[in-house]
């Protein structure tokens, strides 16, 4: 009987999968739903006998198996997307079935936790700091230190939370990682739970992912005798974008209100209830299984450029021909994942602008594809990696149009805690409105003699604006308690700062803005 | 006691074993009667030993709980960057001109579909790729 494999992550589901496997069932094939390759554009794929086929739909399913289909990519371990990778977190992508605890175990699963289980917390702690792993969640914060400053903090229970609250908008990998490799995550939670002493870890996800909810609940009842006595449970998010950040999403999963905390306190001394808090993403915690596996530190620090060590899952997303997960060591120049590897646009128009991180993260032009992947590389350029997000854009897009959005997204976001975030973004759309529309006239309150510092003979010009505009993204960024508002001047700034002809229009920038 | 008012208790008591129980309980009661509405607030404040202004500010708060339950059917549309770069601005006069007032058209901000957008949901359903045609077709069977 023909073993035939097609993924059962969300996007292939979407793309028709469910029907695609009834179709070969019925075609008396065994029919293996595995976790996905992450070569998005080819889902929905089938594979058989390593081969893969698509975007296959259910005409294709005679040709594929008679073997006279033109949608085969040949072998899919020697495709240039699958072989240019170095998977680590995403080593199983494509090869398990998510939730099957035996394929788990037979692809080196839990040979960690058992692992860690000789050795002492603290050796444990030390495995991490010596691989150099940085928070992925886009803080890229020494995970290590963190780790050791809950272990060390007395309290009579500790906690650890995943941030699975993968808002942001270009990113997949985190929704990837809990419905394709579950057992994983619930691996290193196991560890981090261990190494820091917790009796309870939460996942904490978004109400966006009803898959991968279904999944982890069903991978965490399966794996309760391996990991007991810690008590393991999935919370659902309920649409607040601005609880992906830490403190927020603290608060949310005590049942309050999801606003931002001022910190210090740490959550890693003062986090859920008030006890000391692990709060570490997804990808953070999934990469530690391979990390405490036996000489996997070393393996993962000799990875990298610079501070940023090991591998990070990259996402291609938004208007590219490759879509899809590629994971790699940090270092590969933004032009070579963009344009090689992804292909370009999908729509075969030239890139106008990528926007990496999400988005807070900055829009950067085609000219500064040389900088390289890597957590202070893209810092140096006033830009962020995020969490390795890449949304490519063709000409077609107004860059003056997403600028507007980042400040409309973050006000419609914002917590309404602190004031630059709550009202900055309202008054940062109204004033990129006015650039657009070539600035404004003086209202009656400023005409009135009292007000003696406007100008009373003219309007306020765009160039002016433009000044105004700048001055509400510095204080945005150095007044708001969290990223929300302190980074939403990212996409604002470097979209005018390429792109002024998108706000002006060709023929009126303002001299001092054109380069 | 009402029948709500004895489901409400049957909901509070199920996650009573739950540290910070308030949102479990609110998805179950937006699930089961497809809003939290004021009524509701109140016995949950009730019986949760918190005030009514606790209950507010959490249901008020979310995207996801809604004061009056809406029986039109949803469709989830993705408006955020990554489905932007794929066109789904130019969708939506077809998708609103189709929605009509029969079918509420919302806006989410990302699916995770990021590579293969313009991306709705419809319940659990999951749909990418999406053109004029699609979404049209999409939104006139929900």
């Amino acid at each position: 009987m023909t073993l035939v494999k097609i993924s059962d992550d969300a996007l292939a589901l979407a793309g028709g999968a469910d029907k695609l496997a009834k179709a070969f069932e019925d075609k008396g094939c065994e029919v293996h739903r595995t976790s996905s390759w992450g070569m998005q554009w080819l889902e929905p794929m089938v594979e058989i006998d390593g081969k893969g086929f698509g975007p296959a739909t259910l005409d294709d399913v005679d040709a594929i198996l008679d073997g006279s289909s033109d949608k085969g990519i040949g072998v899919i371990e020697e495709h240039p997307f699958i072989a240019r990778q170095q998977r680590l977190t995403f080593a199983r992508a494509g090869k398990t079935r998510p939730t099957s605890i035996d394929d788990y175990e037979d692809t080196g699963g839990w040979q960690a936790w058992k692992r860690v289980r000789t050795m002492e917390p603290a050796a444990v702690i030390e495995e991490v700091l010596a691989s150099g792993l940085r928070g992925r969640g886009g803080a890229g914060f020494p995970t290590g230190i963190k780790w050791k400053t809950v272990a060390e903090a007395k309290s009579d229970r500790k906690y650890i939370v995943v941030n699975a609250d993968e808002g942001d908008s270009g990113t997949f990998a985190d929704r990837m990682l809990m419905e394709g490799d579950p057992y994983q995550l619930i691996e290193g939670m196991a560890i981090a739970a261990y190494a820091v002493g917790a009796q309870t870890a939460y996942i904490y996800t978004r109400s966006e992912y009803p898959h991968a909810i279904a999944k982890m609940e069903e991978a965490i009842r399966r794996a309760e005798p391996i990991i007991a006595p810690l008590h393991m449970e999935v919370r659902m998010g309920a649409g607040a974008y601005v609880c992906g950040e830490e403190t927020s999403l603290l608060n949310s999963l005590e049942g309050k209100r999801g606003e931002v905390r001022a910190k210090p306190p740490l959550p890693a001394l003062e986090g859920f209830m008030g006890k000391p808090t692990v709060v570490n993403n997804v990808l953070t915690i999934a990469a530690i299984p391979h990390i405490l596996a036996e000489g996997g530190a070393e393996e993962y620090a000799r990875l990298g450029v610079d501070r940023s060590k090991g591998t990070m899952p990259i996402q291609l997303a938004g208007n590219i021909k490759h879509g899809g997960l590629f994971e790699v060591a940090f270092g590969l120049p933004l032009g070579e994942l963009v344009n090689e590897i992804g292909g370009g646009t999908f729509t075969g128009k030239p890139v106008k602008a990528v926007q990496v991180g999400g988005p807070l993260g900055a829009y950067i032009h085609p000219d500064q594809f040389d900088l390289v992947f890597g957590y202070e590389e893209f810092a140096a350029a006033d830009a962020l990696i995020g969490h390795a997000g890449i949304t490519v854009f063709d000409e077609s897009v107004d860059m003056g149009e997403m600028a507007r959005f980042a400040m409309e997204f973050c006000a419609a976001e914002s917590c309404g805690k602190c004031t630059p975030c709550r009202i900055g973004a309202v008054r940062g759309v109204e004033v990129i409105d006015r650039i657009r529309t070539g600035g404004r006239q003086r209202d009656i309150l400023e005409l009135r003699p009292q007000m003696h510092n406007t100008t009373k003979d003219k309007g306020r010009e765009a160039a002016e604006e433009v000044g105004l505009l700048t001055d509400l993204c510095e204080t945005m960024k150095f007044g708001s308690l969290c990223a929300l508002g302190g980074f939403t001047p990212y996409p604002v700034m470097s979209a005018l700062k390429h792109w002024p002809q998108d706000f002006f229009g060709e023929s009126e920038v303002p001299a001092e803005m054109a380069d | 006691m009402s029948d709500k008012s004895q489901r409400i208790g049957e909901i509070i008591a199920a996650h009573a074993h739950e540290e910070g129980p308030l949102l479990p309980i609110l998805h179950d009661i937006q699930h089961e009667f497809g809003c939290v509405d004021a009524e509701t607030e109140e016995m949950l404040a009730k019986g949760l030993n918190l005030t009514r202004a606790d209950i507010h500010g959490v249901v008020s708060f979310y995207h996801d709980y809604t004061p009056e339950a809406d029986p039109r059917p949803v469709v989830q549309i993705c408006r955020a960057e990554a489905c932007k770069a794929n066109g789904v601005e130019q969708l939506m006069g077809a998708a609103e001109a189709a929605a009509g007032g029969r079918v509420k058209l919302s806006t989410v901000y990302c699916l995770g579909l990021c590579s293969a957008g313009p991306a709705a949901r419809t319940g659990d359903d999951l749909h990418i790729r999406l053109d004029e045609k699609a979404i049209t077709k999409l939104i006139e069977n929900v």
